[in-house]
């Protein structure tokens, strides 16, 4: 049995635990709400352009002349993952979801005897993939000291990454973040970005002759580094949110947790305390009694 | 008798409205937007996007960097990489 000093002890540390579980759940509840913002307002361009390159890409085809960034290099055997995490921790399981996700591609991609390269963003993923992929991190971006990711870093990501396509550094390109659902929910998911997948559902043509200046395939080529652009900066602004959902679950756990624990060792001091004095009592009675 | 026009960038939907006429600087070249446009797609050089809001309204002059735009049946829409101001 502690002593009740001990007891204490732990009741105090277990209550400024609790302090910072709490502090750190409001602060991400306000931020929650913010990058939940961000991330709505970024959906109209993003729907928009994506329709228009999905009926362009339709009638394009997949030809020789069609863009490289459409039809591939023909071949795909070295596959890029870019991998987007956070630089904080406190979140839960959320950077380890996403690494999860990629690792797990990885190691199918390896399966099948395919090379497989990371890009990563943001801090925390680094140390478990340095670890299990030695040697295949090409690329690191540095989020930290950014208070607000904005599409320059989705264009300073997006040029790099299309400076390594175009040198033929590799042929398929995923990407991998958290999808924001809702401030409880949030999805590791991987999709590929390059080539550009064909449009699951093509879009019905209008029926009027839609006219082209410069011509489609210029039209394409100048849309597609825009989408891969557009699809990085959604996913960072779909992972600023799910970080800050993740962390106000996360945190809003630990601090239940902490108050079960303050409750239960609350309790058990009590008692003690009480034992103390019971015993204390019995030693005075006895004592009165032998004289 | 009115185009519809929506101004869209990466961050947000900056502008949806009702509109007279948009001027829009193309990479071939400006052209202007009047209600019942045939179908028209074309990308953007840097330059300044003009809209009146009515006939004889003064116009107003947003500088759009890169992008598209788009004329269908529902009306005009623009996404620009960046605009100022």
């Amino acid at each position: 049995m502690a002593s009740l000093k001990e007891l204490k002890g732990r009741i105090v540390s277990v209550k400024s635990t609790q302090k910072i579980t709490k502090a750190k759940k409001m602060v991400a509840a306000a931020k929650l709400r913010k990058a939940q913002a961000a991330a709505e307002a970024a959906r109209p361009y993003a729907e928009r352009l994506e329709g228009v390159v999905a009926s362009l890409a339709s009638k394009v085809g997949v030809s020789d002349s069609a863009p490289k960034l459409l039809s591939g290099t023909g071949k795909s055997d070295t596959h890029l993952l870019v991998v987007l995490n956070s630089d904080r921790g406190l979140a839960g399981a959320f950077n380890s979801n996403i690494v999860k996700a990629a690792r797990d591609k990885a190691n199918e991609l390896q399966a099948q005897g395919k090379k497989v390269l990371f890009y990563l963003i943001g801090r925390k993923g680094r140390p478990v993939i340095a670890r299990l992929f030695p040697g295949q991190i090409i690329e690191h971006y540095e989020t930290t000291g950014i208070r607000d990711i904005g599409f320059e870093q989705a264009h300073e990501i997006s040029t790099k990454v299309m400076e390594l396509y175009e040198a033929g550094a590799f042929d398929v390109a995923h990407l991998f973040y958290s999808k924001f659902r809702s401030a409880l929910l949030q999805e590791a998911t991987g999709q590929q970005m390059i080539p550009v997948p064909p449009p699951a559902d093509i879009p019905a043509s209008s029926g009027a002759a839609v006219e082209y200046e410069p011509d489609e395939e210029a039209i394409l080529a100048d849309l597609l580094p825009r989408n891969v652009t557009i699809q990085i900066f959604k996913g960072l602004l779909e992972n600023a949110a799910s970080e800050q959902g993740a962390s106000m679950t996360a945190m809003d756990n630990a601090t239940r947790n902490a108050g079960d624990l303050i409750n239960k060792l609350t309790i058990v001091y009590n008692r003690t305390r009480q034992a103390a004095i019971t015993t204390e009592l019995i030693e005075i009675i006895a004592g009165a009694e032998a004289l | 008798m009115a185009l519809k026009f929506e101004l869209v960038t990466p961050a947000r939907l900056e502008r949806s409205s009702d509109v007279y006429m948009v001027t829009v600087p193309g990479s071939e070249g400006d052209f202007s937007v009047l209600e019942g446009h045939a179908p028209f797609m074309a990308t953007l050089r840097n330059g300044p996007l003009t809209i009146y809001a009515s006939a004889g309204a003064a116009p107003e002059t947003i500088e759009v960097e890169g992008g598209f735009a788009e004329v269908n049946e529902a009306g005009l829409t623009v996404l620009a990489e960046h605009i100022a101001g």
